[in-house]
This record gives C-alpha cells, structure tokens and sequence, in this order.
C-alpha cells in the first residue's frame, strides 16, 4: 500500500520548506583577487604619513637586528624578530587612536614599541624578569600572548565591553598564519561577527608556522576568505607595503568604530628570520625563497617609491637611519644594565590577599634567601 | 524566584538565581553569559529571569563555544566588568581550560597586579542525577592544581546564595562549582533576609562531634551529615566540616577540629588518586600528626570514568562507605 492508497491520504499536502536563501549575501564579504597595494600603483601619498611609517619602518628594522644581538650576548632569553614584516607592526600601531586597544602575539614586540610602549618594558617577558612589563591599561596594549590565538577573543570581550558602555573604542588584534588554525581563532571571529564587534584582526601571513609552512595549515584559498564564512568582510593586503596595510587597517578601523562590525585581514608578509634566534630555519626553507623576498622588502619598497617621488631626500634617509641608532644605542644601554630583581615578588598578586599557604611559602624562601647571605 | 511574600520554601537553584539577580541590580558592570541562559533560564533554570530583568546585554545567549565564551570574558574583565560565566555541565567546561589555566588564573600575576581577572564561571558538577556520560565529572581537583584560581562549592541552600555573592564581589577569578544534585535541595532561606555567611576561604563545622571529622563539601555534605547520625548508633560522635572553599583552604578550621577529634576521615565525589582527598589528608598529617590517632582515611570516587546511570550507585561515596571508613580508624587502640 502506498501514501496515496492510505485512507484519508487526499487531504494530505506536504508542506513545502520556505524558500532557501543565504542570510546575507557572501558576494560582498569576498577579499580582493589580489593583494590590495599602494606602492607602485600611482596611488597618492601622503607626505607627512608615508616619513613617519619609513622613520618607524627603519627604527623597528634596527630595534629586531638589535633585540636578536641582545639575544647572543645573553640579555634576552628569546626573541622572535618581526624583520620582513615591519610594514604590518608598524601599521598596526599608526592606525589606532589613543584610546584603541592592541593586542599583540609575542611576534608583536615591535607593535608595542611603535604604539609608543617603553622598549625595556615591551621586552620584559623575553627578557625574563617578568611576564608582562607594562600595565596593559594604562597603554591598552594588552600582554604579548604567546598561547596562539588566545588573545584573539579577548580582543572581542574588550570591544563588545566598550561597545556596550557606548565608548567609541576599536580593538586590533594581531595573529600569524599558523594561529588561524587554533580553535581560538575561530570562536573568536564567530563570537565578534554574531555580537558585530568593533573588532579587527589581523593576520600576519609570514609563510610559515615555526617549520609548518601554510599549505600544510590549511586548504582555504586564502585566510582572508575564512571571513566569509563567518559573516564578515575578509581583505587580503600586500604586508610588505606600508601604505596598503596602513589604508586597509584604517579602512576596517573606521568601519568597526562606526558600528559596522569586525573585519579579517590577511597581510601577505614574509619573515626574513628564524622563527626565534633558537631556530634553525635552514631544516625548512632555502635561501633562494628568502632572496626572493628580499626584493620585496617592505623599506626597500617604500624608499624606493618616496624617493622616486621626491618625497625624500638623501637628508631624510639619513636621518631617519640616525635615528633608529640613537634608538639602538639607548636599548642596548638600558638592557646592558642587570634587571631588579626580587624572588619575595613571586608570591605577590597570585591573588589580592595573600593566602595562609602562600604565607607560609613565602616566609620559607625568604629564610633560604636570608641562609644563603649570611 | 522567591519573593517576601512567597514563604514556600527555597531551592539552591533558586538562591543561586537570586544571588545573580541582586548581585546584577547593584552593580551594572555584572554580566551573565553562557549557553542557554538568557530566554531559557539555563538548563537548570539558575539563570532564570535574569534576561528578561535586566535585558540581554546583561544576561546573554552566547554562541555554543566554551573557550570563547570565557575568551570574551577575560576581554570583558579587563574592560571593567564582571562577568559571570555559565559552563552547562562540568564534562563541557574542558574546553574553556586553556582559557582558564593560561589567562584567568594567570593575568593578576602576570601583570604585577595591573589587571585583575573579577570573572566567576559557574560549574553544575557532579553525579547522581542519572546523567548519561559527560553529565556527572567532579572536576575539582583540576581546578584545585591551578595557582590563581579560587575554588568554592556549597553544600546548602543559605550558602549557595552568599558563596555566589562573595564570589561575584572577590576581585580574584572564582570557579564556582555547583552541585549538581543538590539544586533542588529546599530550606527555609529567604532571599529578603539573607543569613550571614562566612567569607570565601573559611571551612564550617556543621556537626560538632567528638569522635572523628569528616571532611568534606558539596554533595558529598548530606552523605556525611546521614553518616554522622547513623553512626551514633555505633557510639561514634562525628563531626562534619563543610570545606565550603577548596582554594583557599582552611587549615585553620580542618586542624582545630581534628586536633580536637584525633582523627579524620576525607569524603568526596571525585576519583581518590589524584583527588583533593589526597591533598587535604597530607596537609592535616603534616599538621596535626601527634594528634592523630590513627591515618587520615580517604572515601572518594572510585578510579574510574564516570559510570552510566544504572550504575552510578555503586561509585558514589555513600553513608555504608564512610561508616566502613569510619570503622577502620583503628579505635581498637584505645581500649
Ligand atoms: C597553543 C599553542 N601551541 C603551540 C605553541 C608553540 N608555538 C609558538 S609559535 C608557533 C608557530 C606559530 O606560527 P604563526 O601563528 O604563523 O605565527 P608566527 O610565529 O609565524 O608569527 C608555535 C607552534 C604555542 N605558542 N601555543
Ligand atoms: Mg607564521
């Protein structure tokens, strides 16, 4: 017996499903074909902004090639230099507004320092006195996070908390290619796209996650295009062209202050040295692929268009590369001198009042320290 | 929710609505998240009414995410507010640990003290509600290895109102661990006249005794207040310390009291190797020795996953198990 035999089975009419139709249109979200640029496109520049991003391009170069010499003699535990990928630090910390928030990997030492942040206290965890250097609120820069893509919904708590007070604060956090992969990353953008956020992230896509470059990462067509499938728009930006970065940022800036919610960009970059001075990136890649990247070097780019321009001279190359030695030279100074160190603060601020067991470990390396004096 | 006029008797769930409710009316910067909290109440219903009250800004449905539900709320917290986040069973809050273990619990310290982490995530833990598998763990011990959180669960209705409220106000980061088969446990607590609680970090003796202590907390305090008055029969007079908080803890009180009794007894819920029964029994050994008459004895979960409904009988530390414990303090010593 079939449906149509069964007694009564006239009156029956299935319902049909609503009509099927995407919740909003993908189309506009997609990222650019190409990585979006400014150098060599004709685009006009502006002077005062393109001598500030070279000025800062040329002192982040010199402060990572002296962060991994402090390194070698012993007066940083690690350092994971950002050389190749300063047009994105740098960008990243001009195109926040004072009362922005940044949030930075332990990549970003640079975007802390660029956002105005003491270099000794930026380089406090790879030095190893302490963790975090600097009180995170008084800079709104929050702690370098090393547990990859953790940061990244904080940066969504942070700008869903400042939307709800009413205050006009946009979050940046900053990621690299291989985080994309952790399930962070994906909450993260989930959680800012359903609460429309003032967030934006940006990934650095230097090619590789420690030795894992990203084809073994993922099969997506390009990170800027996971954005789509959370509901936001996704951009693909050239991260060796200031410029670019700089707009792009600004772009998606603006639109999350406004109310128009979060935006995923992929800043195409390269990162010129091992992952960290303990890194052997001989066991993973030739040097043929980092020539390559050499021509593509984002001061190299930016110097060459500015000059082509008349926008600099040879005055201003120089003075910028005084600079960044004057730089040098007082990071070099202050991190030659020994950290103060205390072994009593390790018990403090675990919780905001000491605890009775706490107290009693206290007072027990208090007495091994006072021993080892007499 | 319970209201001057409405005399019937309390649930825990209901004062643990309540502490959210009054803790959210006083101060604005209280958030609630979580999965289902906001139009449903919660799966339990501890949430109840708090959307509707206070708008969904304040008590929010969140996306099914438990890493980012407490990602956003460290976010939250070092933007002033207080969150108070919602783990829907203890098995489902594992994927919130990183989060947890290297941010929550980390940040005061971290920062030298510059950003403090206000957050309370809220556990339902433990078995005996016939919950099929990942609906039952006691999950404490975790929490309890990790410097920086605070860990507290209360055993009665009065405390499940003022421990949340003490918790939601403590500027350090507080896992709140709900019990879960003591939701439905009644008194005669009003929320207009709230009886005073001891502080986060106190121990309460809840049966004065003379003979042994039991040591426990959460659901397993009913368990060992049955046990005490069974064992009268044995001529034992037991007394019962409610833990109330695993971190801090209490030595003060635990040593008073076995100092006193000369001999202690450890009851809980979650697995014995590894579990906070181990750590409680060394602390008390390593401070109350010449007053123990006999070892620190420890009646916990057995070694084992969770078992299924049909079974969780047997796991459960039960008032037989704690009077066999009880029974093997070698009293024959005495006589
Ligand atoms: C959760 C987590 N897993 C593993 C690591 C160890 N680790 C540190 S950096 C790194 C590679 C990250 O690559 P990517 O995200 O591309 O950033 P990049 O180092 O290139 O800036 C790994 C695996 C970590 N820090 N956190
Ligand atoms: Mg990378």
């Amino acid at each position: 017996m079939t449906v149509q035999e069964l007694p009564g089975a006239a009156a029956y009419r299935p319902t049909p499903p609503p009509a099927w139709r995407p919740r909003t249109d993908p189309a506009p979200l997609l990222p650019d074909p190409e990585p979006f640029r400014v150098l060599g496109t004709g685009a006009e520049l502006d002077r005062p902004l393109m001598l500030k991003l070279y000025a800062e391009l040329v002192r982040g170069r010199r402060f990572n090639a002296q962060a991994t010499a402090l390194t070698k003699q012993g007066r940083l535990a690690v350092y994971p230099s950002s050389t190749g990928q300063e047009a994105c630090e740098v960008a990243a910390a001009l195109a926040l507004e004072e009362r922005d928030w940044l949030f930075p990997s332990y990549r970003d030492t640079l975007a802390a320092v660029a956002r105005g942040l003491d270099p000794v206290q930026a380089l406090t965890l790879l030095r190893g006195d302490w963790h975090t250097g600097y009180d995170p609120r008084e800079h709104r820069i929050a702690p370098l996070c090393t547990p990859l893509a953790t940061q990244l919904p904080h940066a969504v708590g942070l700008a869903h908390a400042a939307r709800l007070k009413g205050d006009d604060v946009v979050a940046l956090a900053l990621v690299g290619d291989g985080g994309t992969s952790e399930g962070d990353f994906h909450e993260a953008l989930n959680f800012a796209a359903v609460w429309q956020a003032p967030v934006v992230f940006l990934v650095q896509n230097n090619g590789f996650a420690i030795s894992v470059p990203l084809a073994k990462q993922t099969a997506a067509p390009s990170l800027a295009h996971k954005a789509v499938g959370y509901g936001m728009p996704g951009r693909l930006v050239d991260g060796n062209d200031a410029p670019a970065v700089h707009q792009v940022l600004s772009e998606a800036i603006g639109r999350a202050r406004r109310g128009g919610g979060p935006t995923l960009i992929e800043a195409v970059t390269y990162r010129m040295e091992a992952h960290t001075n303990a890194d052997d990136a001989t066991r993973y890649r030739g040097s043929a692929e980092v020539d390559a990247w050499r021509e593509h070097d984002p001061i190299r780019l930016l110097e060459g268009e500015l000059t082509a321009r008349g926008l600099i001279d040879e005055d201003g190359i120089r003075a910028a590369a005084e600079a960044a030695e004057t730089m040098a030279a007082a990071l070099r100074e202050q991190m030659n001198a020994e950290p103060a160190l205390n072994p009593m603060d390790l018990f403090a601020e675990v919780y905001t009042a000491q605890s009775g067991q706490l107290r009693e470990q206290a007072a027990q390396l208090r007495a091994e320290l006072e021993a080892e004096a007499r | 929710m319970t209201t001057a006029t409405d005399k019937k008797p309390a649930t825990m769930a209901q004062a643990l609505q309540r502490a959210m409710r009054d803790a959210m009316a006083e101060d604005p910067t209280v958030h609630v998240l979580g999965e289902d909290v906001g139009t449903l109440g919660g799966v339990f219903r501890v949430t109840d009414g708090l959307a509707k009250e206070f708008g969904e800004d304040r008590c929010t449905d969140t996306p099914l995410a438990e890493a980012g539900i407490l990602g956003t709320a460290v976010g939250m917290a070092m933007y002033g507010l207080r969150p108070v986040v919602e783990m829907q069973f203890d098995a489902f809050a594992y994927p919130a640990f990183e989060q947890l273990i290297s941010h929550v619990a980390k940040m005061r310290n971290r920062t030298r003290g510059a950003m403090a982490m206000p957050i309370v995530v809220r556990v339902p833990y433990g078995g005996g509600i016939g919950g099929v598998e990942h609906h039952s763990d006691s999950s404490e011990a975790y929490y309890m290895a990790t410097p920086g959180l605070k860990v507290v669960t209360p055993a009665t209705v009065e405390d499940a109102y003022g421990l949340l409220r003490e918790a939601i106000a403590d500027d350090d980061p507080v896992v709140f661990l709900e019990p879960k088969r003591l939701y439905w446990s009644k008194s005669d607590w009003s929320p207009e006249d709230p009886a005073p609680v001891e502080p986060i970090g106190r121990a309460v003796v809840r049966r004065p005794g003379s003979s042994a202590t039991l040591l426990t907390y959460g659901p397993s305090l009913p368990v060992c207040l049955e046990a005490a008055e069974a064992a009268r029969e044995e001529g034992w007079d037991l007394e019962v310390v409610d833990l109330r908080s695993l971190v801090p803890f209490d030595d003060e009180t635990v040593c008073a009291s076995v100092r006193r009794t000369g001999r202690a007894v450890v009851v809980h819920e979650s697995a014995g190797f590894g579990g906070p029964g181990g750590e409680i029994a060394a602390r008390v050994t390593e401070r109350c020795f010449h007053h123990l008459e006999a070892p620190v004895l420890r009646v916990a979960g057995f070694d084992i996953p969770y078992p299924p409904p049909m079974l969780e009988k047997h796991h459960l530390p039960g008032v037989d198990r704690v009077l066999d414990a009880v029974a093997r303090l070698q009293w024959e010593a005495e006589h």
